[in-house]
């Protein structure tokens, strides 16, 4: 039950012993503590964990954002000093350009990409916002779109320049629940027609479980990794199944262990 | 068009006030010239060419001075954005000297270049420079940094990141920065022509100023007129088509229904 799928061989992505502290006016903070994981080749990793628990800096440190302290983040073998379009992450906000048309978003990845042509480029903006379920809003103006629109546009801007691993930093915090499903729906229908390796973080269990195989559970100061659940319900997976509320509501009871602990510490 | 019309009967109002109060006979035709008397002088001048002469005169002087003052001003608000040493240097220099009234540079603009066309350029630029520096800062300061985040992350980077981030998510302050220059161009540009008289060209300060030494009334009106419609025509023809442009992108400008 708990074994990986097959065609999870490669590891893609490495993090070895990653430690980072933050000073605040107040104090210092250990945001991470030695952490490590490996994600293999086309796998969806959920990271979860309560505010604070230092999982978007995990990822901003995997996507070469941040600087650790210790330890080293390796993609595909290759040690990670900096941003690049590898490694491509989808914001919680959307950050989408205002200045740009949707299309102009979906194009500014792409035009950093020296190696297409750009009727190439134009051709798979327009493959990308078909995907998104979009190709008529090509020409719409950022803040024409409804929220989910726009983290639609966000992951088809993600997706176009074709990145190996994609970072997805609580990109549907900020969306009303039915939308929030819809693309729960998306994320995977893509997600498997793609095969990219995604790691998203989230503070919604339900949501970990809905679209991992895997989820990791964090918590905070100092962040560390507590406990690692691998998820082999069939796909795609629907939020509202029993099955999945199952698994949620063990991690939730994991979860809420470690934050009783901590508190008593 | 309705627009239009509205705008047209409320300026026609206004003439027809200021009739009714020429034709009451309260104050001196030499103080209050009646509209038609403003009119004939506008008229007049412009027949005879002087009118247009100067206005170009000081349209010339003033982009010139602007152009050159957003050139400097622009990227050095860009450093002083990004760099701690050149704020507390450069950065608090033009602070300082954006509180110093424009008109202040004109004695030091004298001494140094004479009655000349670079003692005008002068003046002009220092009341564009310094404005324009600060709201590039401000505006290169508050952009979301997520939308450099973001931008690294799709290889974007040192030059690029610059010119197709930072700058265009500042656009809304850049424009409004861009504005207040030109705002205090023109007004340094009209104080130092009204001051200083300069054989190289004669422009509108100067008819004002003239205006005034001869008694003039109908020309002190008529310029100062000129002087707005000139403003006016010059902020619809440079920033109407950067505010279109904002309004449409961010959806801003919409009135509260």
């Amino acid at each position: 039950m708990l074994m990986a799928k097959p065609i999870m061989s490669a590891t893609k992505l490495a993090v070895q012993g990653v430690s980072k502290c933050f000073s605040t006016a107040a104090a210092i903070v250990q945001a991470l503590d030695d952490v490590s994981l490996d994600v293999a080749d086309g796998e969806f990793v959920c990271l979860v964990g309560p505010s604070g628990c230092g999982k978007t800096t995990l990822l901003d440190i995997i996507a070469g954002l941040t600087k650790p302290d210790e330890g080293r983040v390796l993609a595909d073998d290759q040690l990670v000093e900096g941003p690049g379009r590898q490694r491509l992450v989808m914001f919680q906000e959307s950050a989408l350009f205002p200045w740009l048309t949707v299309f102009g978003n979906v194009m500014f990845g792409l035009k950093l990409r020296d190696d297409l042509t750009h009727a190439a480029r134009q051709r798979i903006a327009h493959e990308h916002l078909e995907l998104v379920g979009l190709g008529k809003f090509t020409h719409s103006n950022v803040h024409e779109l409804s929220g989910g629109m726009k983290q639609r546009v966000a992951l088809a801007r993600a997706l176009a320049p074709d990145p190996r691993v994609l970072l997805m930093d609580e990109p549907l915090a900020s969306l009303d629940a039915l939308t929030r499903e819809q693309l729960y729906g998306d994320i995977q229908r893509i997600w498997a027609s793609r095969h990219k390796t995604i790691i998203l973080v989230t503070h919604n269990v339900r949501e970990a479980v809905c679209l991992g195989d895997r989820v990791i559970l964090l918590t905070g100061s100092p962040g560390r990794i507590r406990e690692n659940f691998p998820i082999s319900l069939p796909r795609p997976r629907d939020i509202n199944s029993a099955a999945l509320s199952n698994h949620a509501a063990q991690i939730t009871a994991t979860l809420k262990g470690y934050m009783a602990g901590e508190v008593a510490e | 068009m309705r627009r239009f019309a509205v705008a047209s009967m409320f300026f026609a109002a206004i003439a027809g006030l200021w009739q009714l109060v020429v034709a009451s006979g309260r104050w001196s035709p030499m103080l209050l010239p009646p509209p038609l008397s403003v009119m004939e002088y506008l008229w007049g001048a412009l027949l005879d060419g002087s009118l247009v002469e100067a206005a170009a005169v000081t349209v010339r002087r003033l982009f010139a001075g602007y152009a050159i003052g957003v050139v400097i001003g622009l990227p050095l608000g860009l450093l002083t954005s990004t760099s701690q040493f050149f704020e507390d240097t450069i950065g608090s220099l033009a602070l300082g000297l954006q509180t110093l009234p424009s008109v202040c540079w004109i004695p030091l603009a004298l001494l140094w270049f004479g009655q000349t066309e670079s003692a005008m350029l002068f003046v002009v630029i220092m009341g564009t420079v310094w404005s324009v520096m600060i709201a590039t800062d401000t505006g290169a300061r508050t952009i979301s940094p997520i939308y450099a985040r973001a931008a690294r992350t799709m290889g974007s980077e040192g030059f690029h990141q610059w010119t197709r981030v930072i700058l265009p998510a500042s656009l809304p302050f850049l424009v409004s920065g861009m504005k207040q220059g030109w705002a205090f161009a023109w007004r340094s540009l009209m104080a130092a022509e009204i001051y200083v008289t300069i054989l190289t060209g004669f422009g509108l300060g100067h008819l004002l100023h003239y205006g005034r030494e001869l008694n003039a009334m109908d020309q002190v009106i008529g310029i100062m007129l000129v002087i707005v419609v000139v403003g006016l025509l010059a902020d619809k023809a440079l920033f109407s088509p950067w505010e279109r442009f904002l309004h449409r992108r961010w959806g801003t400008g919409v009135r509260p229904a």
